[in-house]
């Protein structure tokens, strides 16, 4: 019950923020929830089902990317249009990459989608095509203004939320927790735990390229910095820090460190190492993260 | 009901524009935001022009345009994925009057995006890409730095006046590379030079064995390339190592040894590049400004920091002809637009595109320091392809 | 391309693949015996070069720098796994991954506070700076070859340490079941905080050997950790030899792929990774120990 209304609590004062018309804030809360939609939808693979991707930052970066390209390539502009476009884009790269890196599992899965991660980064990166490092601007946004930008990234958070609630409650979350528990068994029981595993890297997939697709429309500029490693990485701090296996967790987690990134600069030019205590403490200290705070006391 | 963006964007405007005549009027100080990375692989260029910036301001009291300084400093960390981020922090959160920046041309990529919708004065004080005065160019965007064609175009009349006529061009395979081998290309070929072989590196990639293995085998008159910092540093050493040094003379433009000479060693010694400054230039504002720099922080002053030099002195000149009125518009434009400057490099004054026009210096490394041999191109000023300012 | 530049080649190929081999040794071996995905292996790399730096500029010698600092990595690798890595044996790959990367993001911060953001030439000690002509068109710097040496002697050295000797029997017993071997009286623990102890130092020779090649700077330890981890894959965690082909491997197609397709050199590492994976999904030899 506490964690329903703190949920309500949340979504409404995000969305009470559209109505504030503070350039900084709607841009930086924007950016914020784009980062929980990440989140969550990488908690699907760690927490629930228990894979570690480094791939979720490439079919973030590649919805965005595809949408760069069908507006100044192709000049579609209405949403209506692109969305479902690079939505599909994201979903047929999770599904591919998926199908290839589940042949592997345990540490060699995480190393594999590091390998296509790292795959596709260079290739935008080393294409001037493409746009090559320093990126491209996408010719005309979807939506213009900066508060349709964020009232459509906060509806696409709550709506993200609450179908992935809803496939968690579902008896294919149930399996996905089983298989997270123990595969083998799961197996032994007669379930197809590949397919599994392979429909909720594609829904995780699907969904971080809407947070791709957001950011582009956000500000409009992509950029091959947005694949690759190091941005998988902070999504998993996100993870980490907010609680995996909780869903809202992450999400918690995501905001801590917009903030943290945001104001911790004022507090010491080593912010970096802020951060990285941080990280080391919750690791050892606090490993069910902000959640665990929530949730409070102990669980059996 | 809907409100066209325009109107929403010229309701902003105006009432940031009132904002801050107010509080130029009133003296409030003045925020010069400053985008640049402090951590990272380019943190030493971050902060060079940041202290050249400081030491320009201490030289007029702290204030320009009778108004107090107060700098805002975000770190970029050269990541154009959290560019637009940072610059939004800086512009529409700590609402800064000027905005400085960036090194890294990703990054002043998502920066003009920004800054072209905002009206907010922004000076380039690095990132050489073309673009910022040309295809993106605007009225409120000056650069202080240089643009990749300044400082690698005259290079190919060096190599050709030297007599070398087939040369291999090496570098990293993004846009400051790019641009500048595009402009090495254009000045050969008009002079009757050939490329031999184009060799491009993907960024920011450092094993070159195989390239410079390449290179011996195809036996050139000289060899053109971009590199920078660590990187420029390995190359120069491998390029020695591999026994080239001596045979295949070495040129680039001066980020090749900028910041590295020391690094570099013996392995530097006769590489020839071209560059819009030098250390060792015999002017007044030069040796004053080294003087001043190395008091002020114990290191030895370089371009970086002359860029962020002349940023401030270019805005102390400019900010006292409006008395300081960050939100005067056109009349600050015109102000800039007017500077003229005894600059550490020499004259230095802004092309109609708002890059600097500039004398680019022929330096060669001997004894282990960059020795000045003449200037290579005199007012050297960017084309400013695409722009359509003041056309 | 003529026989003689293939040969050239070969050479930069395998040069490069052994230096890999010996940062990526020292992961392979923490991450098969103790089951760890160390991400600050990189770090290691980097604090050696620093090291190497540092006190190659206070004695005038890398060589005695390289002696000194050999311990000291070392030391640090015994302190890190003593305090942090140690609480990491029964957590699961995402702490593993995490705290390692918080490691990564704090040695950074350490590197800049103690020795600021400059690049660093090294200086190659006066008895290895000569060159070694290779065909008419090129020569190669002795140090290259007292690097690919060392690496050698390293790589021979280690497996008679692991198959010949008491020590190297409790290490793969350790790695195979670490429970039966603490029931028999074995203390693992210790074995451990030497291995990961071991693998430190051997990230940190690395860097000590590659300073006077790549220069000295900050974030230098990234580039090599995301090889290396390619490495250990490819030839399968926790094995030596597999290790070895995979640095091999490695060194050959970047090599090659610069200069045969420049467009996609970059890539080509992972693409070679991946094809591996999807062939042998436990990398070429598999993991040397069973349980991981």
């Amino acid at each position: 019950m506490r964690r329903r209304i703190l949920l309500l609590a949340g979504a409404l004062a995000l969305g009470a923020v559209a109505f504030s018309g503070d350039r900084f804030w709607l841009q930086f809360l924007g950016k914020a929830m784009i980062g929980c939609i990440l989140a969550m939808s990488l908690d699907l693979l760690v927490g629930f089902t228990g894979l570690v991707s480094l791939a979720h930052s490439a079919f973030f970066g590649l919805a965005a990317y595809a949408l760069a390209g069908v507006t100044n390539r192709l000049g579609l502009v209405n949403p209506l249009l692109t969305f479902p476009v690079c939505l599909l884009a994201a979903a047929a790269a999770a599904l591919i990459i998926g199908w290839l890196s589940l042949r592997a599992t345990g540490v060699y899965f995480i190393m594999v989608t590091l390998a296509f991660t790292q795959m596709l980064f260079y290739l935008f990166n080393d294409s001037p095509a493409l746009g090559g490092s320093d990126g491209l601007y996408v010719a005309e946004r979807p939506v213009d203004s900066r508060a349709a930008a964020y009232v459509a990234i906060w509806a696409a958070l709550v709506l993200a939320y609450l179908l992935l609630a809803r496939i968690l409650r579902a008896p294919y979350g149930r399996v996905l927790e089983g298989i997270r528990g123990n595969e083998q068994r799961m197996r032994s029981l007669g379930y197809p735990t590949r397919r599994y595993k392979l429909v909720a890297f594609v829904i995780a997939g699907a969904l971080a390229g809407v947070a791709g697709y957001l950011d582009a429309t956000l500000y409009g500029f992509v950029n091959p910095a947005q694949l690759g490693w190091r941005q998988s990485g902070l999504i998993l701090v996100t993870v980490l820090l907010g609680g995996k296996g909780t869903l809202y967790g992450p999400a918690l987690g995501a905001l801590l460190l917009a903030f943290i990134e945001h104001y911790g600069e004022r507090v010491t030019e080593h912010w970096n190492a802020l951060i990285a205590a941080l990280i080391i403490a919750v690791v050892l200290f606090l490993p069910r993260g902000l959640a665990g705070l929530v949730e409070g006391g102990r669980r059996a | 009901m809907t409100l066209s963006r325009r109107a929403l964007l010229g309701a902003a405007a105006c009432s940031t524009l009132l904002s801050r005549r107010l509080r130029a009027a009133t003296g409030a100080r003045l925020k010069i935001g400053l985008l640049l990375p402090y951590s990272g692989t380019y943190a030493a260029l971050g902060h060079n022009i940041t202290d050249g910036m400081k030491v320009a301001a201490a030289e007029h009291g702290g204030k320009l345009g009778g108004r107090e300084v107060e700098w805002v400093a975000v770190d970029d960390e050269s990541d154009p994925a959290k560019a637009p981020a940072n610059v939004n922090k800086l512009i529409a959160g700590e609402k800064v009057d000027i905005l400085t920046g960036p090194v890294h041309s990703g990054v002043a990529m998502a920066m003009m995006q920004i800054v072209r919708q905002e009206n907010v004065l922004t000076i380039v004080t690095n990132a050489g890409a073309q673009a910022v005065t040309g295809t993106l160019c605007a009225p409120h965007v000056f650069r202080t730095s240089f643009s990749n064609w300044q400082v690698s175009y005259p290079c190919a009349d060096v190599m050709l006046k030297a007599g070398h006529k087939r040369a291999v061009l090496m570098f990293w395979n993004y846009s400051f590379g790019q641009e500048s081998m595009a402009a090495f290309k254009e000045g050969y070929s008009k002079g009757g030079g050939a490329v031999v072989k184009e060799i491009a590196v993907p960024f920011p990639n450092t094993e070159f064995q195989a390239n410079l293995s390449e290179i011996a085998a195809l036996k050139p008159d000289a060899v053109f390339v971009f590199f920078a910092g660590a990187g420029a540093a390995k190359f120069v050493k491998d390029y020695a190592d591999a026994g080239l040094q001596q045979k295949v003379p070495l040129y680039g433009s001066g980020f090749l040894t900028e910041g590295v000479l020391t690094a570099q060693g013996a392995a530097a010694e006769g590489i020839k590049t071209t560059l819009h400054y030098a250390d060792a230039l015999d002017n007044a504002a030069n040796k004053k400004f080294r003087e001043s720099f190395k008091k002020a922080t114990g290191r030895d002053a370089d371009v970086y920091a002359v860029a962020g030099y002349d940023t401030v002195n270019t805005l102390a000149q400019a900010l006292g002809k409006v008395k300081g009125d960050t939100g005067a518009g056109k009349e600050l434009i015109a102000a800039l637009e007017a500077t003229r400057l005894d600059s550490p490099r020499g004259p230095f004054r802004f092309s109609k595109a708002h890059n600097p026009v500039q004398d680019i210096y022929l330096r060669q490394v001997k004894g282990g320091k960059e020795v000045v041999l003449g200037v290579a191109m005199k007012d050297a000023e960017d084309p400013a392809a695409g722009c359509k300012m003041g056309k | 391309m003529s026989f003689s530049l293939v040969a050239l080649q070969l050479i930069n190929g395998v040069e490069y693949g052994l230096l890999l081999f010996l940062v990526a040794s020292g992961l392979t071996l923490v991450f098969g015996v103790l089951g760890v995905l160390n991400f600050a292996h990189g770090s290691f790399y980097m604090l050696g070069a620093y090291l190497a730096w540092w006190l190659s500029e206070r004695t005038g010698n890398l060589l005695l720098a390289i002696l000194v600092g050999l311990p000291a990595m070392a030391l640090i690798g015994l302190l890190v796994e003593r305090l942090a890595i140690a609480r990491l044996y029964l957590r699961d790959h995402l702490a593993q991954v995490l705290l390692t990367y918080g490691l990564v993001l704090l040695f950074n911060e350490l590197q800049r506070a103690l020795w600021g953001n400059d690049v660093h030439g090294v200086a190659t000690p006066r008895s290895l700076s000569f060159t070694i002509p290779l065909g008419e068109a090129q020569t190669w710097p002795a140090w290259r070859a007292f690097t690919a040496l060392c690496c050698i002697a390293v790589a021979i050295a280690m497996r008679q340490v692991i198959l010949k000797t008491r020590f190297g029997m409790r290490v793969r017993a350790g790695a195979s079941n670490a429970e039966m071997v603490e029931a028999l009286g074995i203390d693992v623990r210790r074995v451990f905080s030497v291995v990961f102890s071991a693998g430190t130092a051997l990230a940190g020779l690395a860097g000590m050997l590659a300073a006077p090649l790549t220069t000295v700077y900050p974030g230098m330890g990234e580039s090599v950790l995301i090889l290396s981890f390619v490495v250990v894959v490819i030839g399968g965690i926790g094995s030596i030899k597999g290790a070895f082909l995979g640095a091999m491997l490695v060194g050959i197609a970047d090599t090659f792929g610069k200069v045969l397709l420049p467009g996609f050199a970059s890539a080509i590492v992972y693409a070679v990774m991946a094809a591996v994976l999807l062939w042998r999904p436990r990398g070429l030899l598999g993991p040397a120990f069973e349980g991981r």
